[in-house]
């Protein structure tokens, strides 16, 4: 029933298919396609997965105010969509392009201009966190070991402190409003930690989750990462004081200075913290866990069970 | 067998315990009992390792956890907390956690643990189904496996729920939601599940009724089901995969003592392996990140642990406008209802009905001990898949937050797609997955037909070129031979012009235009030449007699 | 093919499925004689006896005993972590031991298993003999004549018990099971009180309640968290929204259960953009307004306040509800809107003049 042959595999010129299909039948082509299937996955986790850490930006300058300076810097950045008195602007259909800066205070734009969400560059659902455009960004790297090239480096970033200075003092000098809280108000060594987790469970983590990973809002808006790269404490006061984007306002009389403070000191001391227990899974909760359990529980075990019952190697057998 | 005598120290006992109860009959008639090897065989095992790992971390946090809901202010090593209002429960994990040495790492592998048992239970089901391996005489054991599912997931409900930290309370929070859900008797189950009102009740008894059934209870029956399971199953000898020596008559493999028992020893020290190395360095359910169970708190991204994922993703794509219907005083919330009930009801309801649903319309009551290959049950394949595709959808739901924000899509638009797509996407599994069958088969009826590619190019005495064709090896010539044809159906009426009592009256009528629409594009795969005319009884075993089907 | 003849015995499988032999021939007869059937007269030889390469298996001995070996040490190292060293200072404490207790341990451990678990492996692949034996299936079922016997010896047991003869016996027999099988259901009626009222008010209509007896116009607003009662000037910033309480909850009997009802988010929504209810007009102070925190779905805490799109959104489920229009649902899986709390001013504070009205958090059959 069976036509007997006289070629061996071995010695069979093989073409592609054949090739492929003898390789599919090799014993570790088992083992390999589910290791292939795993780096992929952990690739593809990678590429999804932040990237590197950036150093926490120092504190506030305290250089004197310079208001022309600040209304140069305005006018340059911010009048084109803010409007030249910072009025605020709408479009044809009297549909808000950008809000009215009087009365947004110091502190707001501290933390707009710092955190890199202003100057905007394309309004989408969101303003993301970017590196501040150049004029104000305080935190480049000032560590060249040449003398020249750092001396230019710290001219730089403190031109650029100046220039934040400026803006803000120039903006709240229009309207008033909050100002920029002082490193002392912002201290995460000086709060009630456990008054500050009891709050951040009630008025933060349902947005930004249990240890400050973010999580999605309405429409394709989302509530940022509060990682040390995403928001220093002075930038954490000074959201509460503001209320950027979606966020709601948490001003000094609802949530005092002290229960702020207690609040940066919780979540300063929860991102600082190790995870005991291992990787924290991007301590995001039970959905990393399960792709985990998944993934490298099951995985190792359909590859421990393939070897298990793999076929006995011949070459063992005397022969 | 040669003169060799077993050494005093094994014969002794042996002979203390055969004098008493005859075990040695016992022993001698399994001692070489024969389990076929196919990885997919040991899934299960991993749930059963998993369970006893589970027992044994269990019994170890038992020692320190205490499951009471009174107040106490935390004043352990855990800075964070200090000075903080919380449960007994949530005092005594955190205690575990940070001054109990090794107690973090037996409460990780016991979550791990749960996460492996259920994972590995899901897994172990899907292979039986798609090899048919639920047929008769396993219909049982089928059944007794989906209820320890069912069970696991209360199980772990409760085990997870008992630290009483945020996330779990919020757990329990939306438990009591759907409880109250239930028409006429929601209010009653509610109060009477938690003594009272949520959370504490008037006496706190949430948390103790929740470790008795999550450490007494439920595990007992889980415990005697594993164990009816595996007697089942030892008793009807396991199946095998279609291969050479393998049939409905004979089961061909290693032997029980010593080989199996060392491969399965060696996959129980894999799996707590596995376990361990989890639980060293995968960080699972850090419940002091939560922070301890307050009912005006929630934090983003709450999820339950996966295997109560398909709930949550019911609940969340079901629409509520139109779906809350108040009738003479009284409000039906169809928006929990049909979510908390229907997606469930349908997967594992389905699943029990399934082996007998399917041997009313194939009329297939024989006995099974070779695996189906999917590919040669093309509708099953289908539904299976039509059936995994169905979970899979309602489970990404249960995480589209997760989703809409590491994957920069808008949340809403995640629940609209997942409200079309669980409706959509499992018919195009069905669809897609069955003419991907019917493909198979149809290579395989060429590979027997016509035989495989050679890889030799043959010059013809006119010039031209052609690859030649040989016979498939043996190996897979049995593979593809396990498949059985479908068979022609009887003829409607007899020669008398009685109805066949299979055809009579409206249900027969359906089974018959079922069994014709789940078989009318079989691809038949016979072999030529003197083999044919054999039909639909190719034996799977090459070393077996004439093949005799079981009625 | 079905019909060939081939012997119990076979070929031992092997990795690379028998190449080296033509395909379709028998296997070598020599191999087929030490794979006897088990029923066949010699069950005792059945599956085993391949003889191995010695030097091979001297190799394979060695790495087996190498892993046993490695699972020694972490044993071994395991204990002496635990011992000597995890107990330093006073014992485990905090955080930083706790993860290093973990790696410790954890890793040493599933070492142990793993190395374990390889060698047994290697040593079944390698150094164990037997071979794949041929064993019997049965069928399961029991031959017609022990069906028929059976059944026989079941009825005459029936008829001899009288059981069948004596309807009284078997009447009173099942009339006296069925109440003592109820008897455990009775039991169970203590595990909790009856639903009564109990859902359709909160702590704010009791707080209310007495402060009216006092001669107040209602009870105050405090900050869930700090308990600091709110000022209309405190709370004056448009965007913004707290979680509060009414003021005594702590003291209540059973605070944890009275906040799970009391629970509320209160909400500055800019008053050019408030569209009060009907009936409600007087329910907000300048567009304050406050919502109960517990979802109308399953009763998750709904409490993500979006300030740009006035939408409150719940983290479990995504209901989603407009906080400028009376929370009406705009989305998700929720149906009702959340209910409202009536809110006014006295002394300058932010008050609740009653209790909402209506049930909170998730629908249930007598809500009506």
């Amino acid at each position: 029933m069976i036509r007997p042959t006289s070629t061996d595999d071995k010695t069979r010129t093989g073409i592609s298919v054949k090739r492929i299909t003898a390789w599919r039948r090799r014993p570790w082509a088992g083992y390999a396609v589910v290791l292939a299937a795993l780096a992929a996955i952990a690739g593809l986790y990678a590429g999804f997965s932040p990237k590197t850490d950036r150093a926490e930006a120092a504190g506030t300058a305290d250089a004197q105010a310079d208001l022309a300076n600040g209304r140069q810097l305005f006018n340059k950045n911010c009048a084109s969509c803010h409007g030249l008195n910072a009025e605020g602007t709408k479009d044809a259909k009297g549909k808000p392009i950008a809000p009215s800066l009087l009365g947004v205070g110091a502190a707001s734009v501290d933390f707009q201009v710092s955190t890199g969400r202003m100057p905007a560059m394309n309004p989408g659902a969101q303003m993301p966190r970017k590196k501040p455009i150049p004029a104000f960004d305080t935190e480049i790297k000032t560590n060249y070991s040449e003398p020249e090239k750092r001396e230019a480096a710290e001219k730089q970033k403190a031109q650029a402190e100046k220039n934040l200075t400026d803006l803000r003092e120039y903006i709240a000098q229009l309207g008033g409003g909050p100002s920029v809280p002082t490193a002392d108000q912002v201290d995460p060594t000086k709060g009630d930690v456990a008054l500050g987790g009891k709050l951040f469970r009630t008025n933060c983590a349902q947005c930004h989750n249990f240890t400050g990973q973010g999580g999605a809002l309405t429409q394709g808006k989302y509530a940022p990462p509060l990682s040390p790269k995403d928001v220093t404490p002075t930038q954490m006061y000074e959201a509460m004081m503001t209320g950027p984007q979606a966020m709601p306002v948490f001003n000094d009389t609802t949530l005092t200075p002290k229960d702020k403070q207690a609040i940066i000191t919780y979540l300063v001391q929860t991102r600082e913290e190790p995870n005991p227990g291992g990787n924290g899974l991007g301590r995001i909760g039970p959905v990393s866990e399960g792709l985990a359990g998944w993934l490298v529980g099951v995985g190792l075990m359909v590859l421990a069970a393939m070897w298990i019952t793999a076929k006995k190697p011949k070459k063992l057998k005397k022969s | 067998m040669s003169d060799a005598q077993a050494p005093k120290a094994v014969a002794g006992p042996l002979n203390f315990l055969d004098d008493r109860l005859g075990s040695t009959n016992f022993f001698q008639r399994n001692v070489k009992k024969v389990f076929p090897d196919h990885w997919s065989f040991m899934l299960g095992e991993i749930a059963l390792y998993s369970f006893i790992v589970l027992l044994l971390t269990g019994t170890f946090l038992t020692l320190w956890f205490h499951p009471s809901m009174e107040e106490v202010v935390y004043n352990g090593s855990y800075t964070k907390l200090k000075g903080v209002q919380m449960s007994d429960a949530y005092n005594s994990a955190l205690h575990i956690t940070f001054d109990v040495r090794g107690g973090l790492l037996m409460r990780q592998i016991h979550h791990w643990a749960a996460i492996l048992f259920m994972s590995s239970i899901l897994a172990h089901m899907l292979r039986i189904f798609f090899t048919g391996a639920y047929r008769k005489p396993r219909e049982l054991n089928w059944l007794i496996g989906i209820n320890m599912f069912i069970l696991g997931m209360l199980e772990g409900l409760f085990g997870y729920s008992l630290p009483d930290d945020l996330l779990s309370g919020t757990g329990l929070r939306i438990t009591q939601g759907v409880a109250e859900s239930i028409p006429l008797v929601g209010t009653y189950v509610y109060m009477f599940l938690f003594g009272g009102e949520f959370p504490a009740g008037d006496h706190g008894d949430l948390i103790p009724r929740l470790y008795s059934l999550h450490i007494l209870l439920i595990p007992g029956v889980i415990l005697g089901l594993v164990t009816a399971h595996m007697m089942i199953m030892w008793h009807q000898k396991h199946t095998a995969m279609p291969s050479k020596n393998q049939s409905n008559e004979q089961v061909y493999g290693y032997p029980f003592y010593p080989v199996f028992m060392a491969k399965t020893g060696a996959y129980f020290l894999f799996t707590f392996g596995v376990l361990a190395l989890l639980g060293a360095f995968a960080q699972i359910n850090p419940i002091w990140q939560f922070g301890p169970y307050d009912p005006g708190a929630i934090s983003s991204g709450s999820q339950p642990d996966w295997y109560m994922g398909v709930l949550e993703g019911a609940l969340r794509m079901m629409p509520g406008q139109g779906t809350e219907w108040v009738i003479a005083g009284h409000t039906i919330s169809m928006n929990v209802l049909i979510p908390a009930l229907v997606p469930l009801g349908i997967v594992f309801g389905g699943a029990m009905a399934w082996p007998f649903i399917e041997q009313w319309v194939t009329g297939d009551r024989r006995r099974h001990d070779i695996n189906d290959r999917p590919r040669n049950a093309p509708v099953r394949t289908g539904i299976g898949m039509a059936a995994v595709t169905f979970y899979g959808v309602l489970w990404l739901a249960g995480a589209n937050d997760v989703l809409a924000d590491k994957f920069h899509v808008s949340l809403f638009a995640t629940t609209w797609f997942f409200r079309f797509a669980v409706f959509i996407l499992p018919v195009l599994a069905y669809i897609i997955t069955k003419r991907f069958c019917l493909g198979l088969q149809r290579k395989d009826a060429d590979v027997i037909g016509h035989g495989v590619e050679a890889g030799i190019i043959v010059m013809a005495p006119d010039g031209g070129f052609s690859e030649k064709h040989e016979p498939a090896k043996e190996e897979e010539r049995i593979k593809i031979l396990s498949k059985e044809n479908a068979r022609p159906e009887a003829p409607a009426t007899d020669a008398n012009g009685i109805p066949a009592p299979s055809q009579k009256g409206p249900m027969g009528h359906l089974r018959s235009r079922l069994q014709r629409a789940a078989t009318f594009d079989d691809i038949p795969i016979e072999e030529h030449g003197e083999e044919h005319g054999h039909g639909d009884d190719h034996a799977v075993g090459s070393g077996s007699g004439p093949k005799q089907l079981g009625h | 093919m079905s019909d060939n003849n081939h012997t119990a015995g076979s070929d031992e499988p092997r990795e690379d499925g028998g190449a080296g032999r033509v395909v379709g021939t028998p296997s070598p007869a020599e191999e087929r004689t030490l794979l006897a059937r088990d029923e066949d007269g010699s069950p005792a030889r059945a599956g085993a006896g391949a003889e191995l390469d010695e030097k091979a298996a001297k190799n394979a001995e060695r790495v087996v005993a190498t892993f046993f070996l490695l699972a020694f040490a972490a044993s071994v190292a395991f204990i002496a972590y635990y011992i000597g060293w995890s107990g330093r200072n006073g014992g485990m404490h905090g955080i930083h031991r706790a993860r290093e207790s973990n790696l410790w341990l954890g890793g040493t451990l599933a070492f142990a298993l793993l190395a374990l678990a390889v060698g047994v492996t290697i040593w079944v692949r390698r150094l164990m003999t037997s071979k794949p034996i041929i064993q019997e299936r049965h069928e399961m079922a029991s031959s017609a004549e022990t069906r028929a016997a059976f059944e026989a010896d079941f009825l005459e047991g029936a008829e001899d018990s009288g059981i069948t003869k004596r309807p009284l016996l078997r009447r009173t027999l099942l009339l006296a099971a069925a109440p003592l099988g109820l008897a455990p259901l009775v039991l169970l009626r203590d595990l909790g009180p009856l639903p009564e009222k109990r859902l359709r008010h909160t702590f704010w209509g009791d707080a209310v309640k007495k402060a009216k007896a006092e001669g107040k116009k209602g009870v105050r607003l405090v900050v869930d968290g700090t308990n600091a009662p709110l000022k209309v000037s405190d709370f004056n910033s448009p965007g913004g929204m707290i979680t509060v309480l009414p003021e005594g909850i702590e003291e209540s009997a059973r605070p944890a259960n009275e906040i799970a009802k009391a629970v509320t988010i209160l909400i500055n929504v800019p008053a050019e953009q408030f569209k009060p209810v009907k009936g409600r007009e007087n329910w907000h102070v300048n567009g304050v307004v406050a919502y109960s925190k517990i979802c109308t779905h399953v009763g998750c805490p709904a409490a993500l306040y979006e300030q740009t799109t006035h939408h409150i959104l719940c983290p479990c489920h995504q209901s989603t509800f407009d906080a400028t229009d009376g929370a009406k649902v705009v989305f998700g899986p929720a149906h009702r809107p959340l209910p409202q709390l009536p809110l006014s001013v006295e002394d300058g504070y932010l008050i609740a003049t009653d209790d909402f009205p209506e049930p909170i958090g998730p629908s249930f059959w007598e809500r009506g």
